[in-house]
C-alpha cells in the first residue's frame, strides 16, 4: 500500500509540475486531468471509494471537459515567453526557493517525524457522508448551493448582455 | 486434487475471469455490429450482409481482418501524442467499465463461492460513471489532435453534448439508488427480487435509456460524428487500427449501458430459474444475456428508424425536458419513500 501511495503521490507531484510548465494548453488541461486522477487513486488508499469516484466523475469527468471544451473553442495554441520584466527574471526563482523551504519548515515543525499516527479508520462511505452533509453540515451546504446559483445567473446576465 | 490457498484460488479466478470476459465482450461487441447490420437492413428493405458464411455470420471476421490490413494514414500536421492517445483511451476506457457488472449468480467450485463478476466494488455504479465520464477524453481529444477542421466540430459538439446529457444519466438513476439503498450493482439487482424497478421507476428509466443513447452518441443524438455535417467527425482523420479502435469503443459502451440498463431497471440475471444443477446454474446467465441483447435491438431498431436532431434542439432537449424531469422524478420517489417510512 505505502509503495502505491508514493508511486501515486509522485505521479501526482510530476504532472502538477507539467500542468505549469507545458507550453500547449491542452497538455497542461491533461496534466492536470492525471494529477486529478492520481488524488483518487490517493483516497483509495485512504479507503474512500466514494470520494475517489466523486472525484474522478465532478473533477476529472466534468469540471475538466469543460476546461478541454474551452480550450479547443479557443484554439489556443502554443504559448511563448513574453515579455518579462526583469524584477520576475533575477527575484522568482530565489523567491519560489525560499517559500518552498518555509513550507517545508512548516510542515516538519508542526508534524516531527515520529510524532504521526494514524488517524481512526472512519466510514466514508456514501450514507455516513449523506448523514453528515445533511445533519451536522446543512447550513454551510444549502449556502454554497445557493452561491452556485448565484454564479450561474451572474453568468447568464454577462452573457446575455453580448446577445 | 492440489488444493489452493484461498489467494492463489482468487488471482487463478480473478485471471480466468478476466480473459473469458473480454473475449467475450469482444465477441458480443464484433456481432453487435452483424446483428446491426443486419437489423438496419431489413428495416431498409434490404438483405444486409449475407455472402460471408450463413446469413453473414462471418462478416465481422471478414471486417475485422480487411481494417487490420489498411493503410494507416497520419496526417501531416496532427499533434502525434494526443493523436496517438485518443484511441487508446476510448477504447481502454470503454472496455474498462466491464470489470464490474456482474453477469449471473454464484456457483460453488471446490467448497468456494464464485461470482460471475470480475470484482464486486461496493460503488460499483459510481464506478462505471466515473469511468465513462473520462471517455469523452477520447473523442475530445481525437478531435482536437486531428488539427482540422470537421473533426474539431466533432470533438465541441461531443464535450458539450456528454456534459449535457451526462447530468441526467445520472439524475435518472437516483430513484433506483433511494429504493435500493446501495451503490453495488449485485445488492441493486437483489433488491429486486420481489419486483422490477422499471415498475417503481418508470420515468427514472426513460430518463436513463434516452442519455445513455446520448452518451454513447448513437442516433438520433449522434452529432459529434453526424456525416451529413461533419464528414465523420471526430474520426474524420483515422484510419485503419486506430478508426477501429474507436469504432469497437463505441459498441462496448453500448453493450456497457445496456447491461446496465438491464442491472438497474430489469432485475439483470433474475428470471425463472428451475431444473436440474447445471439449468440452474446457467438460466441465470441466460436471462442476463437475453434482456442485454432485447436493449441492443432496441437500440438497432431506434437507429434505424429516428432521423438525426438537430443541434439546438439537442441541447434544449437535454437540458429544459430530461433534467428537469429527472428531477422530479427524484423529488417524487424522496416524497413517496418518505411518507412510507413514516
Amino acid at each position: 500500500m505505502t509503495v502505491l501511495f508514493y508511486i501515486f503521490a509522485a505521479l501526482a507531484v510530476i504532472a502538477a509540475l507539467s500542468v505549469v510548465l507545458q507550453r500547449t494548453p491542452v497538455y497542461s488541461a491533461l496534466s492536470l486531468i492525471v494529477v486529478l486522477c492520481a488524488l483518487a487513486v490517493v483516497y483509495l488508499l485512504l479507503g474512500a471509494e466514494f470520494m475517489a469516484a466523486i472525484q474522478v466523475i465532478v473533477y476529472a469527468g466534468a469540471i475538466m471537459v469543460l476546461f478541454v471544451l474551452v480550450i479547443m473553442l479557443l484554439n489556443a495554441g502554443r504559448e511563448g515567453p513574453i515579455e518579462r520584466s526583469r524584477l520576475a527574471h533575477w527575484l522568482g526563482v530565489p523567491l519560489l526557493v525560499v517559500f518552498l523551504i518555509e513550507v517545508l519548515a512548516v510542515v516538519w515543525q508542526q508534524f516531527p517525524s515520529g510524532s504521526t499516527s494514524y488517524a481512526p479508520p472512519m466510514d466514508a462511505g456514501p450514507a455516513a457522508i449523506g448523514t453528515l452533509l445533511f445533519r451536522n453540515y446543512v447550513l454551510p451546504f444549502e449556502v454554497t448551493s445557493v452561491l452556485i446559483l448565484v454564479a450561474v445567473l451572474g453568468a447568464v446576465v454577462l452573457a446575455k448582455k453580448q446577445l | 486434487m492440489a488444493t489452493f490457498s484461498d489467494t492463489t484460488f482468487f488471482l487463478i479466478a480473478a485471471v480466468v475471469k478476466v480473459v473469458v470476459v473480454l473475449i467475450a465482450l469482444l465477441t458480443v461487441v464484433a456481432y453487435a455490429v452483424w446483428l446491426e447490420r443486419k437489423v438496419v437492413a431489413r428495416i431498409q428493405s434490404r438483405w444486409g450482409p449475407h455472402r460471408v458464411g450463413p446469413h453473414g455470420l462471418l462478416q465481422p471476421l471478414a471486417d475485422g481482418l480487411k481494417i487490420f490490413l489498411k493503410e494507416d494514414i497520419v496526417p501531416h500536421d496532427v499533434d502525434r501524442f494526443v493523436y496517438w492517445l485518443a484511441p487508446f483511451l476510448a477504447f481502454t476506457l470503454a472496455f474498462f467499465s466491464i470489470a464490474v457488472i456482474p453477469f449471473g449468480e454464484s456457483i460453488t467450485i471446490g467448497g468456494r463461492e464464485v461470482f460471475f463478476q470480475i470484482a464486486d466494488l461496493p460503488i460499483g455504479l459510481l464506478f462505471i460513471f466515473a469511468v465513462t465520464s473520462l471517455g469523452v477524453y477520447g473523442i475530445a481529444l481525437a478531435g482536437w489532435a486531428s488539427n482540422s477542421k470537421y473533426p474539431l466540430f466533432g470533438g465541441l459538439r461531443s464535450s458539450a453534448q456528454m456534459i449535457s446529457y451526462e447530468l441526467s444519466l445520472g439524475l435518472g438513476v437516483v430513484g433506483v439508488l433511494m429504493i435500493c439503498g446501495t451503490l453495488s450493482l449485485r445488492g441493486i439487482v437483489e433488491a429486486q427480487r420481489g419486483l422490477w424497478n422499471i415498475l417503481l421507476q418508470p420515468v427514472g428509466f426513460l430518463v436513463y435509456f434516452m442519455s445513455a443513447i446520448a452518451e454513447t452518441n448513437r442516433l438520433p443524438f449522434d452529432l459529434p460524428e453526424g456525416e451529413t455535417e461533419l464528414v465523420g467527425g471526430f474520426h474524420t482523420e483515422y484510419s485503419s487500427l486506430k478508426f477501429a479502435m474507436f469504432f469497437m469503443a463505441e459498441y462496448a459502451n453500448i453493450v456497457t449501458v445496456s447491461c446496465l440498463a438491464t442491472l438497474l431497471f430489469f432485475g439483470g440475471w433474475l428470471g425463472p430459474v428451475f431444473g436440474p444443477p447445471v439449468l440452474r446454474a446457467v438460466l441465470p446467465l441466460f436471462w442476463f444475456a437475453l434482456k442485454v441483447l432485447t436493449f441492443l435491438f432496441v437500440y438497432i431498431w431506434i437507429r434505424g428508424t429516428l432521423p438525426r436532431f438537430r443541434y439546438d434542439q439537442l441541447m434544449a432537449f437535454g437540458w429544459k425536458f430530461l433534467l428537469p424531469v429527472a428531477l422530479l422524478n427524484i423529488l417524487a420517489t424522496s416524497f413517496i419513500l418518505a411518507w412510507r417510512s413514516s
